[in-house]
């Protein structure tokens, strides 16, 4: 389990997390929701230690982030797979070579052991032509899944995405949502995601937190979400027609 | 940010920089690369500045040195020092500082905006040691053998040049490399060689690694590296001259 305890973070002058708590639970699917600003991604970079908060605690399976000395928390980094918005791919590295990084960097398996590891994730995120190509001459959706592959080779305890949506049409977004999905069943991890993407949440939202200008405003499961009148909650999800008439279909169903 | 606050953080760099590599291999194959990126690929244009400078300087010396009573190989003479205290290790290093700096900070600069450092970051990696400790072994190891080659082509240009002009000959020029030499000064180009690598590696590291934005400020990142490490340099060699010769 991931505990959060009112954490806070600025930068200089701006208060970017105003003292945010939560809990993620192991096999769940997490989403973090919220305006472009609101604070998703530094609040995501917070529990990784990519930004240190000013107050508060991060409580890795009860053990807390600031009491750990730099080499543990290396160590629980090993433990934690991260899929960038961006992908993050290393560029001047082929596919394969990215995916086996890890493996090459902290394990001690043969190249044949890597290797067969290696072709085991890239099967598992449906990439199995690709060992030799770069980055750059993959698409988005490609870029993503071997981001994906490369946060998964370790068989982490806690998968963290960014926006692993963004950029993506909307048929290979839902693939995306769906390998993430089956990968937290299948491996029984923590997965928290940080999106935009209102198909994400009433697909793979099993806990929602939604996130104000660095508070947290509301939380709850996917089938929460039609059932709330929270106002700043509401006028986020359902800005668009579309979200307006499925809700009210889901409230006449009942 | 003041220039304290950026010293502080410089040397604050460094000590994540020296730290034992995670993995032996990695750091090997890490090294061997930015030998071939930093070293290798850059003689080819220290060697080439240095046969032609070698050789200006040598006419230029030839030029102002029409006085009957001067002799001839003092041409040689002063090609020779010229070129082993002051045209190879610092000149060259200036060149290096350019074509290498802006390379090692673009190169880290843009794995920082592209968030490939934080990749690093979170899978558990000293993300510092393993981007820039291999970058200052290879240059510090490696720009001595440059700076010895472009001594003796800098020697070699001068020696072209007068066999081509008739400036001065070619016997008077051989004397005058050889007269009075001293191996110290040599020791002294390499020293001062050992301590600009350092500073063309970890100036430029520091720039890409702290850049804030986009391809923008990379770019700005690169400009100002190459500047702070040619004034390092050029203080550096003030110093070291006074140090070592003074």
């Amino acid at each position: 389990m991931i505990e959060v305890k009112d954490i806070h973070k600025s930068f200089g002058e701006a208060h970017i997390l105003k003292g945010i708590s939560a809990t993620f639970e192991k096999g769940k699917t997490s989403l973090i929701i919220g305006q472009s600003g609101s604070g998703k991604t530094v609040f995501i970079k917070s529990m990784l230690g990519l930004h240190i908060p000013e107050e508060g605690d991060i409580c890795y399976d009860g053990i807390n982030y600031n009491d750990m000395s730099t080499d543990a928390r290396r160590d629980l980094r090993k433990e934690i797979g991260m899929v960038f918005q961006g992908s993050a791919l290393f560029d001047s590295s082929t596919v394969e070579e990215n995916v086996m990084f890890p493996l090459k960097m902290f394990t001690m398996q043969t190249k044949a052991e890597m290797l067969e590891r290696v072709n085991f994730v890239l099967n598992r995120v449906d990439l199995n032509n690709a060992n030799g190509k770069y980055p750059a001459e993959l698409s988005g959706g490609m870029q993503k899944r071997v981001a994906i592959a490369r946060a998964i080779v370790m068989n982490p305890k806690y998968l963290f995405c960014d926006e692993p949506n963004s950029g993506l049409d909307p048929r290979t977004a839902i693939l995306i949502d769906n390998l993430i999905q089956e990968i937290t069943d299948e491996y029984n991890i923590i997965t928290i995601i940080n999106t935009h993407d209102m198909n994400s949440v009433m697909e793979i939202g099993e806990k929602i937190i939604f996130l104000e200008n660095g508070l947290k405003a509301w939380e709850g499961t996917n089938k929460d979400i039609f059932k709330t009148d929270n106002k700043a909650v509401t006028s986020f999800v359902y800005s668009s027609n579309l979200f307006k008439k499925v809700r009210q279909a889901y409230l006449m169903e009942g | 940010m003041n220039y304290i606050e950026h010293i502080g953080k410089y040397f604050a760099m460094l000590g994540q920089v020296f730290k034992r590599p995670q993995k032996g291999k990695i750091f090997k194959e890490a090294l061997f690369r930015e030998l071939d990126d930093l070293g290798n690929k850059s003689l080819g244009i220290a060697a080439f500045i240095a046969f032609f400078v070698g050789g200006v300087v040598a006419i230029q010396t030839a030029l102002n040195v029409d006085n009957p009573l001067i002799p001839k190989y003092l041409i040689g003479f002063a090609t020779k020092r010229s070129i082993i205290l002051e045209f190879a290790p610092t000149f060259v290093s200036i060149i290096l500082a350019g074509k290498v700096g802006s390379f090692i900070t673009s190169s880290i600069g843009t794995m920082r905006v592209t968030e490939q450092i934080d990749a690093l970051e979170v899978m558990g990696i000293n993300s510092l040691n393993h981007l820039v400790l291999p970058k200052i072994i290879a240059a510090v190891f490696f720009y001595p053998f440059i700076i010895s080659i472009a001594m003796f082509l800098g020697i070699f240009g001068g020696y072209v040049a007068g066999s081509l002009t008739g400036l001065f000959s070619t016997v008077d020029y051989i004397y005058g490399i050889q007269l009075e030499f001293n191996s110290f000064f040599v020791a002294y180009a390499i020293i001062k060689t050992m301590v600009f690598a350092f500073v063309i590696a970890t100036v430029p590291s520091y720039h890409g690694y702290y850049v804030k934005g986009g391809s923008l400020e990379v770019g700005r990142a690169s400009t100002q590296a190459v500047v702070w490490t040619s004034v390092i340099i050029i203080l550096l060699n003030y110093f070291l001259t006074q140090m070592l010769l003074g």
